[in-house]
């Protein structure tokens, strides 16, 4: 589904990631980890093809096809779906009119927004206003109708109060497994989905298949979600790494 | 009420007297257009091009869902009908020959020594639109007017009056448009707005001017208490140099008014739109909300908000685009105050759209082209509400043929 080589970027002269080598099979699931500041986000803006990040090195293949210099829409338009954890306001354009833009027309806008409690928020101004939660919500409002068959998915839980990280989790949950095809299938799941999580509570809401952990902008480690995870909880990344290293 | 005699001196006096802002015209460069024109008993009747000019800016030539209709062509009521009861609609004229009344309200909201353009339509004997809706009467349809130019390097000077009485209400759209006959030739339309206790009017225009037309309308609008006035101004197409600030009264008690700009200024162009809204009576309350894009022209947008009464609350906003490297954009945003418990605010900012805005709507599969017109349609259109349907298909119209992803 995604491979990525060698990838380094730089943001303003600056290199972020210094060599990142990782997959993310068809129909798999994957977790990213990693300290504030690691690189975890500049990865995913850089996989969607954001301006303001510099491939300097390495590529970026998605579907078999190299990626790397496209345009942000082409890759959206090859299936590739990504949920911002900051995204911008935009003053004057009504959530309605992107969400109706984002999809091709065969979802019912009202039904989709009002399964994630964000009908109210249909008419109004995109993110302007919006809380945390709210932000999420309408992220997953977009990408239902945008049908991706590549999800990334920037800490979905960040910022979410207890009762909407159930919904957000949940929404995430069946989107993975929604059974429309995407050519391909594993098991019960046919969506493929690269997920940066901080607490792992995501965790709770999908079958994740592998997880990696980015460090100073170059992966340091992979494995299994759930022992990468304990790792991190119980010895912390610097801890974690290290004894991965060793491993390796 | 000041007699003919003195307001003809008064005009005299200002023919030499320019503009308060915009460039001058000198007025002996243009004759006036003609006053005579063949009338039409319907609006289908008029001449394909005339009636294709008028479709431009929102006149419906079938008239439908419509409570009247004036057509102004040069100098010439060419066609007129109303089918409300309520309400009257007639040449300014016709209007002063019926009513002695009404010279109580004629040259009393724009003077007529306020410059040589209004000083210029008086002495010409300007006529133009008498709207007058009666006590009471909610007129469920819009009135459309429109103030066409066909013939080159001439003056059109309209005088349009509107009373609506009290408790009464109405809509207006007036489109203004010059043919394919016309282009160097000036327009001076003044208007006199009246709407009297608990009356509430929505006064909508659409412009498509040509590359040299000059623009200078003047108008007055004075509300009573509780009146409600909404003033939506809209100019998509090229135009050559408009330049508007009409000043609102608010007289009465709770009085509110609301103007919004929208405007785009093409290569060449100069648009310099304002309105200032004077609050002489407490609780009354006002908000001017500008939105504009230079495309390489120039782009000027003023707003003042004088509170001259307690308990007043004023809002003003001026945002502008800058969609190239040509051009220019002022904003000119003024408060005054003569109380301590007012609530006057305003803000105004100048930019260009933000990369992280049309990134974030291509991830969702526009391209960059249809991510910028769709900010760009929500930046003009979205954060005003209530703008009548039309308005908002010519908002349409124009950012799909600027192509302003380019």
């Amino acid at each position: 589904m995604l491979r990525i080589e060698d990838l380094h970027v730089e943001v303003d002269g600056r290199e972020v990631l210094s060599g990142v080598d990782l997959e993310v099979p068809a129909g798999h699931t994957c977790v990213l980890f990693g300290p504030n500041g690691s690189g975890k986000s500049t990865l995913l803006h850089t996989i969607m093809g954001f301006g303001q990040y510099e491939v300097t090195k390495g590529r970026i293949l998605f579907l078999g096809r190299d990626v790397t210099h496209l345009p942000i829409h082409e890759r959206a338009r090859m299936g590739m779906g990504i949920m911002l954890q900051r995204p911008p306001n935009i003053v004057g354009l009504r959530l309605n009119d992107l969400v109706v833009a984002a999809g091709d027309g065969h979802l019912d806008t009202e039904e989709t927004a009002k399964a994630l409690n964000m009908d109210r928020f249909l008419e109004r101004d995109i993110n302007v206003g919006f809380s945390g939660g709210e932000i999420k919500r309408s992220e997953l409002l977009q990408l239902s109708m945008q049908e991706p068959c590549f999800f990334l998915l920037d800490e979905p839980e960040s910022g979410v109060d207890m009762e909407s990280i159930d919904l957000v989790g949940r929404k995430i949950h069946s989107m993975l497994y929604d059974k429309k095809g995407c050519g391909w299938e594993k098991g019960d799941r046919s969506k493929s989905a690269l997920v940066i999580t901080h607490t792992g509570k995501v965790l709770d809401y999908i079958d994740a298949d592998c997880a990696y952990v980015i460090r100073g902008g170059r992966i340091m480690c992979s494995g299994r979600p759930r022992d990468i995870l304990r790792d991190i909880q119980e010895r912390g990344y610097g801890e974690c790494i290290k004894c991965r290293m060793v491993k390796l | 009420m000041p007699d003919g005699q003195a307001l003809r001196r008064r005009a005299e006096e200002a023919l030499k007297r320019k503009g308060a802002f915009g460039r001058d015209y000198d007025l002996d460069e243009f004759e006036p257009g003609s006053s005579e024109g063949d009338t039409y008993e319907t609006l289908e009747d008029i001449t394909p091009e005339q009636k294709q000019t008028m479709m431009n800016v929102g006149v419906l030539p079938s008239a439908e869902e419509r409570s009247g209709s004036l057509v102004y062509v040069d100098n010439a009521v060419v066609h007129q009908s109303s089918a409300d009861q309520g309400m009257e609609l007639l040449p300014t004229l016709d209007a002063m020959e019926r009513y002695d009344w009404l010279s109580d309200y004629s040259w009393r909201a724009v003077p007529v020594d306020k410059d040589k353009y209004t000083a210029r339509a008086y002495l010409e004997g300007a006529n133009g639109y008498f709207i007058r809706v009666k006590a009471g009467r909610k007129v469920e349809f819009p009135v459309q007017t429109c103030m066409m130019i066909d013939t080159e390097k001439r003056t059109q000077h309209t005088h349009n009056i509107i009373i609506v009485e009290e408790g009464a209400s109405l809509d207006i759209i007036t489109g203004c448009a010059t043919s394919s006959h016309a282009n160097e030739s000036l327009h001076l339309g003044m208007s006199e707005i009246y709407v009297l206790d608990g009356g509430s009017l929505s006064f909508s225009m659409i412009h498509n001017w040509g590359e040299k037309t000059g623009v200078r309308p003047r108008t007055g609008v004075e509300l009573g208490k509780e009146a409600s006035f909404v003033n939506n101004y809209v100019i998509m197409k090229p135009a050559g140099s408009v330049q508007s600030y009409p000043t609102c009264q608010l007289n009465g008690e709770g009085a509110a008014a609301k103007f919004n700009s929208i405007a785009i200024s093409h290569p060449g162009s100069e648009i310099d739109l304002g309105s200032q809204v004077i609050m002489n009576a407490p609780h009354s309350a006002a908000e001017i909300l500008s939105r504009s894009i230079t495309l390489g022209g120039e782009m000027i947008a003023r707003g003042r908000l004088v509170g001259n009464a307690p308990d007043i609350r004023a809002h003003l906003e001026c945002r502008s685009l800058i969609m190239s490297e040509e051009g220019r954009t002022l904003a000119i945003p003024e408060l005054e105050a003569m109380y301590p418990d007012v609530e006057m605010t305003h803000e105004a900012a100048v930019g260009k759209i933000a990369r992280e805005q049309v990134e974030y709507l291509m991830a969702r599969g526009l391209d960059e082209d249809e991510a910028v017109g769709m900010i760009v349609r929500g930046f003009l259109e979205g954060s005003i509400r209530g703008l009548p349907e039309s308005l908002r298909q010519e908002i349409d119209d124009a950012v799909s043929m600027a192509n302003l992803g380019n």
